[in-house]
């Protein structure tokens, strides 16, 4: 039951990645060219209602519709992780120009280079996974 | 019903974002997509060697069901709701792209050059792409989360961890276009 609610939900960010033009290339390559205002509409006004959720459910302390508790960890404190695994991120992110939601809706839509980019990035990820202790966090 | 067909814009697709983000906290889920590429590995046994990789994936199932509705997602989307996917560029940009060679810019919802399907025997694009997703999943894990993990979920948390990771996500992004591009296309 829970799986079928689960697909929903996905299906749905599916359906918005695509019709929102977030999961084209070019819209990535505008935005870093600031030449549109439209990926920032996107996520300034999806944190802006973002942040009144998010502090809403927090305040309320409300349970999941399951009845369990919301626990909303917050990530370690830190820099260097996050700076220059946003970098590596970022570079990455405007050369196949998606990220990696976008990446499965892409799938979806038909274009299959972009499971290069998906089994590349799971490759990525072992990677990260084997050298991480080297690595300055 | 017009509107359903055509791109939708900023203020309808940013609010059904927060929507995604608010129907997955309120089932106690968290938003954030590129922790599958780690449960995708650990399915892949890395567990064995990888210490990162051994642990219970089961308990990301639920993850790896919203990934497979995002494909379904894309699918409906771009088969039945989508009269015209030619992304509305900015002429500038237009201008710009065909200049780095991309004769599609302005005509299609994906650049031909990179995601047509005769990539598949063009050196490389496949190159790019492959040093694209690496780093997309390298440095996803590395920072901790991707776009929806750090810049909508962990923004919206109000995380200065997150607000760090999407600086970074900028600064590369900006080399990318603006220096590396050049060199690269």
């Amino acid at each position: 039951m829970r799986s079928i609610l689960y697909l929903l939900i996905g299906v749905f960010f599916g359906i918005v990645l695509f019709k929102s033009e977030a999961a084209s290339w070019f819209r990535i390559y505008e935005m870093f060219q600031f030449k549109s205002f439209h990926m920032f509409g996107i996520i300034g006004s999806a944190v802006g209602l973002g942040i009144i959720i998010t502090q809403l459910i927090k305040k309320s302390n409300v349970k999941s519709v399951f009845g369990e508790e919301i626990k909303i960890q917050p990530k370690e404190l830190g820099v260097r992780r996050y700076l220059i695994g946003g970098i590596l991120f970022g570079l990455g992110w405007a050369l196949a120009g998606a990220c990696p939601g976008p990446m499965y809706a892409l799938l979806g839509a038909g274009y299959f280079p972009i499971i290069i980019v998906l089994t590349s990035a799971i490759f990525g990820t072992y990677i990260y996974g084997v050298i991480k202790d080297k690595l300055p966090h | 019903m017009d509107w359903l067909f055509k791109p939708w814009q900023w203020y309808i697709s940013g609010p059904l974002i927060a929507l995604t983000l608010f129907l997955l906290l309120i089932i106690g889920k968290r938003f954030g997509m590129s922790s599958n590429l780690r449960t995708l590995c650990s399915i892949g046994g890395a567990g064995k060697n990888v210490s990162f990789f051994n642990f219970d994936w089961k308990s990301q199932r639920w993850n790896l069901i919203i990934a497979f509705g995002v494909i379904i997602g894309g699918f409906i989307a771009s088969n039945f709701l989508t009269e015209t996917s030619v992304v509305n560029l900015n002429p500038d940009v237009v201008m710009d792209l065909r200049n780095l060679g991309f004769e599609s810019a302005g005509k299609t919802y994906m650049p031909t050059e990179l995601f047509s399907n005769s990539v598949f025997g063009s050196f490389k694009g496949i190159l790019i792409l492959v040093i694209g997703g690496f780093l997309i999943g390298f440095g996803a894990r590395y920072a901790g989360g991707c776009t929806s993990g750090h810049a909508i979920s962990g923004l919206s948390n109000l995380q200065v961890p997150s607000l760090i990771a999407v600086i970074g996500f900028f600064i590369g992004g900006l080399v990318m276009v603006h220096f590396l591009f050049p060199l690269i296309f």
